[in-house]
């Protein structure tokens, strides 16, 4: 046996510890503010583990220590399975412990809070900081990266994805988090956010259905040989590209005039809620912008089905509406999916400013944050936001890959 | 089975057919033959009618081809193309049984189906059934081709250079195969083409066509002994034609015959030749081992006679087994 020569085998994990390291020195972990009004002193990593060596609490030590260093070692190990399943094993662990730690210590200071000053309970302010939310993003991308390595099937690696973020869940349903800020701000409004979620996803979901409705036969015809179409196909893509370039919130001021005008001049649509403000206007740019993504991805998709392949169908005697369902689309399906994720992730976030014109959903909640300086506020409008976001993604990239896979 | 009467096809100003007329018999297997441009592809996409002719009369089964609807028209012919089509996204399978799914044939038949053809193809059934296109080499690739365009027991197969894109290896196992498939089964295929050495070694008859019109029709042997002009000549590649001459003829026609009891004279001349080789391997045979005689031998080892190098010149003995290439 030669001696033991550390030598790196896995970089993107190597960046990750390296950033980790640094950012757990350099930024807050948690800021405390005895009231909501004061801004809050720093409380770092550091100060909370070393606490917690005094006070002899090896569990909440472990949990922060034991993962990160897996997570360090694993840098120098071979790049077999049981490594990835180890690193991927250890960053949920280390996220898992990130944010009970932070729960686990806004428990502490709000029993203080209230031992010391005998003030009313939960007026005090723990809040997450930079280091929480870069170690949590870290943590995440180190599991994440894992998996990747792990070469598994579509639906595996989604339902692993899911098990990375399935403990913090659990720590969020079982109201152990209750006192971080985020949580106390969620608390005070709960029936604000809730109202916020069904109008987010209905702004999503009433600009998507009807950007599918209208731009996928559109796309189909786009690739279809019709002169009319070929010589109308340059016009369509060059308004859509047109569309695309335009600001969100201009295009929502631009269509709030014409829509006052004609919720004016037009009763019963006003009467159906369309008006200048509010939805209508929202879900009426959010379709214009999705409406470029899927024409394209539709057209592209369908183009890029190999010419001798339709060539060999039409020779074998299927119909032109046979080879279009049981050839073309299946064959079209991975492009058109690719775009409507676009289209989704794109619709998704560009609600939230939505909010300026009325429409809801979390951007509502985010610039009431933005305006009364309360960054937990925006926090609560922004990361459901996120999550919405990357959950829809993962979804229809699962759903994309699979079919691939068994197509 | 398919005759085409004074048919033209044009694009634009460009003729691409024109005037021809062809009648394919049951049986044949008549190779469409011509270089680029020459309108070979267009004139087979005409008769399933991927390509509609603008004058004359295709008859297919007695009955003009536009009486069909396009769909029965192609379900009844076998179609199979150079980049072969396979659907990327099916299984080998479920590739073979696309047309006789479109029959309605009952599962336990399409299954039956599936089995003998991928037998018939050298593919072993178990192995390759559930196999994707992207997991087969070229020309298992092109075996499926094959096997699909042929699942429908349809009346003709339809060939657009099948085999353009394989090796050379790969090809001639390839054209052994169709040419199997032929004699087994009888079936009347056209095969599109620019090599004329496949041409020679598959077709019953060869139809060379020059700019959209026949240039010359007739038997490879035809042909190459006595080519219509100087269109077909250059074609053969004129330096070359002897070399395929030979290639169509059998030792089997130009043995001298043993008197009985005599012995093989093979001290002089090493192994003796079986007399199912073609000329064109005999000559070979004499170059390379620097002899003017060889001793013949037929399929069970049994002395037939011998062959010396001036008989290559002879006319030959047409006997009934007359090889690969059937005589008019």
């Amino acid at each position: 046996m030669g001696r033991f020569h550390p030598r790196i085998h896995n970089r993107v994990l190597a960046l990750l510890v390296l950033l980790g390291l640094a950012v757990a020195w350099g930024l807050a972990f948690l800021k405390y503010a005895p009231n909501r009004l004061v801004s809050g002193a720093a409380i770092s990593l550091g100060d909370v583990l070393m606490d917690r060596w005094d006070a002899g609490q090896g569990l909440a030590l472990g949990a922060i220590l034991v993962p990160a260093l897996l997570l360090g070692a694993a840098v120098f190990l071979p790049p077999r399975r049981t490594t990835q399943v180890v690193v991927s094993l250890a960053a949920t662990l280390l996220l898992t412990g990130l944010a009970w730690l932070a729960a686990d210590e806004a428990a502490r200071l709000a029993a203080l809070a209230e031992a010391a000053s005998g003030m009313s309970p939960g007026i005090e302010r723990t809040s997450l900081g930079g280091a929480f939310w870069t170690l949590a993003a870290l943590s995440w991308l180190a599991a994440a990266d894992a998996l990747g390595r792990l070469g598994l099937k579509p639906a595996l690696r989604l339902a692993a994805s899911a098990a990375v973020i399935a403990p913090l869940l659990v720590l969020l349903g079982s109201g152990a988090l209750a006192h971080l800020s985020l949580l106390r701000e969620y608390a005070n409004r709960a029936d604000v956010f809730n109202a916020a979620l069904l109008q987010h996803v209905q702004i999503v979901l009433a600009s998507l259905l009807p950007a599918l409705l209208v731009g996928v036969p559109l796309g189909v015809a786009s690739v279809r040989a019709g002169r009319w179409m070929q010589a109308l196909r340059p016009v369509l893509f060059s308004t859509l590209n047109l569309i695309q370039t335009i600001p969100s919130i201009a295009l929502f001021g631009l269509l709030m005039a014409p829509l006052a005008l004609l919720a004016a001049s037009v009763p019963l649509l006003a009467q159906w809620g369309i008006k200048g403000v509010g939805m209508a206007p929202a879900v009426l740019a959010l379709m214009l912008y999705s409406l470029l993504p899927v024409v394209r991805s539709t057209a592209a998709g369908l183009e890029q089905v190999p010419r001798p392949v339709i060539d060999a169908a039409l020779g074998m005697g299927l119909s032109e509406r046979q080879i279009f369902w049981k050839v073309e689309v299946p064959l079209a399906l991975p492009v058109f999916l690719a775009g409507l994720r676009v289209a989704t992730v794109q619709t998704i976030g560009m609600a939230v400013v939505a909010a300026l014109i009325g429409a809801g959903g979390f951007g509502a909640i985010m610039f009431q944050g933005l305006l009364g300086g309360a960054l937990d506020l925006v926090l609560l409008g922004v990361v459901p936001v996120v999550a919405m976001a990357v959950l829809a993604d993962a979804l229809l990239k699962a759903l994309a890959a699979s079919l691939a896979h068994d197509a | 089975m398919i005759e085409l009467q004074a048919v033209s096809k044009r694009y634009d100003s460009l003729v691409v057919i024109d005037e021809l007329s062809l009648h394919i018999a049951q049986g044949e297997l008549v190779v469409i033959l011509g270089g680029s441009g020459s309108g070979k592809s267009t004139l087979l996409r005409m008769m399933n009618r991927l390509v509609e002719h603008d004058s004359g009369r295709i008859l297919f089964a007695g009955e003009e081809i536009r009486n069909f609807k396009p769909e029965d028209l192609r379900r009844r012919m076998g179609y199979a193309i150079q980049s072969v089509g396979l659907f990327p996204h099916w299984s080998v399978e479920k590739n073979i049984a696309t047309v006789p799914q479109l029959l309605n044939w009952s599962p336990s038949r399409i299954d039956a189906r599936v089995d003998e053809l991928l037998t018939l193809l050298q593919l072993e059934p178990a192995l390759f059934r559930h196999r994707l296109p992207h997991q087969l080499s070229g020309g298992q690739q092109q075996r499926v081709g094959v096997a699909r365009a042929l699942a429908g027991d349809p009346e003709v197969l339809l060939m657009d250079e099948p085999f353009g894109a394989l090796d050379p290896v790969t090809r001639s196992a390839l054209q052994l195969e169709i040419a199997r498939i032929h004699k087994t089964f009888g079936k009347t295929i056209v095969l599109v083409t620019h090599d004329i050495d496949e041409a020679l070694g598959l077709a019953t008859r060869i139809v060379l066509l020059d700019q959209g019109r026949i240039a010359q029709s007739g038997t490879p042997l035809e042909i190459v002994s006595s080519p219509a002009n100087d269109f077909v000549l250059d074609f053969l590649g004129r330096g070359d034609v002897g070399i395929k001459l030979l290639g169509l003829r059998r030792v089997a026609d130009h043995v001298r015959p043993a008197l009985p009891g005599q012995a093989m004279t093979n001290a002089m001349t090493g192994e003796p030749i079986q007399a199912s080789l073609s000329l064109r391997e005999a000559l070979s045979v004499f170059v390379s081992r620097r002899v003017s005689q060889l001793d013949v031998i037929d399929g069970e080892g049994q002395l037939l006679g011998c062959i010396t190098l001036s008989d290559l010149l002879a006319p030959g003995r047409p006997t009934d087994k007359a090889g690969t290439v059937a005589t008019p």
